[in-house]
């Protein structure tokens, strides 16, 4: 017996970004292990209206950026990294976004450090649930890579053996608890 | 326009001065160009030493590379690399954390050796530095080897052919700190 996918439509309204409990979060290969980061505060709404279509856009800043070592944040607001002074903002808007059960695979747009790029996010949605406030919550995953040096950021610093220190591929992801407004 | 010329060189007749003072002579003539003098007396990094109020030397260094809309520096190579005194005083100019005075600061370097190369890799190794401090380090770079033979008894540039390419690193830092400005403005 086969099994058919059903496509679900998404859930119609304005959801928005709690910011309390939504992660945007970075991570790339670094030496030997993974060095991972966080942008807080961010903005993300996922747009969806009467007919169905539905647009997500999530917006932050360079000086957002979280990471562990402080040493590091003048580093990554500066032009070898985020160059916050000349693009004070990143930000993301999705051209399509189609939902099949519960994954949902959303193209878009990127931009950081004012260059723009498509990128392809895959995760999933939960169905509606109404918290012990009242308000309606759906909660989104989303994964992607980018290559960090179509950005323009492209430091990096060779070991020993001629390698780069750190790799061009970035893990993006967001866990977005999206509130109904 | 303001820019604050760095030589890396601390002794009288150092050919990275000299260079610095042939580049100066290239800049439009709306830009004051400042040569600072007080490498010597930059004490060595120490966490412990910087707080507030830092020592005097800092707070000076700190606050002629503030009042500069650009910096161009000048770096003699010693054993394949950046002179110790020159690397040490843009470490306490990439402090504080966070919010150094070299944050987006448009920094341009050449430098002048004796050797055949015009220390090329102390200038590579200083962009590097300067960019991990936050500088915006321009393109460009003037590499006077055979620094001897390229400035006369009292200093002036006898190579020609150099005056070009120094230019063009000028016109980068120039156009760099205007683009600062009108972006600080807007």
């Amino acid at each position: 017996m086969s099994t058919v996918e059903t496509r679900i439509a998404l859930p119609t309204g304005i959801w928005t970004a709690d910011a309390a409990h939504s992660r945007v979060e970075f991570a790339v290969e670094y030496m030997v292990g993974t060095f991972r980061g966080s942008f807080s505060p961010f903005q993300a709404t996922l747009d969806v209206d009467e007919t169905g279509e539905a647009k997500l856009s999530g917006s932050t800043w360079p000086n957002a950026v979280k990471v562990q070592d402080e040493n590091l944040e003048a580093h990554l607001q500066s032009p070898d990294f985020f160059d916050a002074e000349r693009a004070p903002e990143i930000s993301f808007e999705s051209a399509d976004i189609t939902r099949d059960g519960d994954i949902l695979k959303i193209v878009g747009e990127l931009t950081i450090k004012g260059t723009a790029k498509p990128v392809t996010l895959a995760g999933t949605i939960s169905d509606p649930i109404t918290d012990p406030y009242g308000q309606e919550r759906i909660g989104v995953k989303l994964v992607g890579e980018v290559d960090r040096t179509e950005f323009g950021l492209t430091w990096n610093a060779p070991l020993p053996t001629g390698k780069p220190a750190l790799a061009d591929d970035v893990t993006i992801s967001a866990e977005l608890y999206l509130v109904k407004g | 326009m303001r820019v604050l010329g760095i030589s890396g060189s601390l002794r009288r007749n150092s050919h990275n001065t000299r260079l610095l003072r042939a580049a100066a002579e290239l800049f439009p003539a709306d830009v004051e160009f400042e040569l600072y003098d007080e490498l010597k007396s930059v004490p060595p990094y120490d966490e412990d030493d910087d707080v507030t109020p830092a020592p005097e030397a800092v707070d000076r260094l700190r606050a002629a590379i503030a009042a500069a809309d650009a910096i161009l520096i000048s770096t003699p190579e010693y054993n394949g690399s950046v002179p110790g005194q020159l690397k040490n005083a843009i470490d306490w100019a990439s402090r504080p954390r966070g919010t150094p005075v070299l944050l987006n600061k448009p920094a341009a370097v050449v430098g002048a050796s004796t050797g055949a190369f015009g220390a090329v890799w102390a200038q590579a190794e200083l962009r590097k530095v300067l960019a991990a401090a936050g500088a915006r380090v321009v393109e460009g770079e003037v590499a006077v080897g055979h620094a001897p033979t390229r400035f006369d008894e009292t200093g002036e540039l006898l190579d020609e052919n150099l005056r070009e390419p120094l230019a063009e690193v000028v016109e980068s830092l120039v156009a760099s700190a205007a683009e600062r400005e009108q972006l600080v403005a807007a």
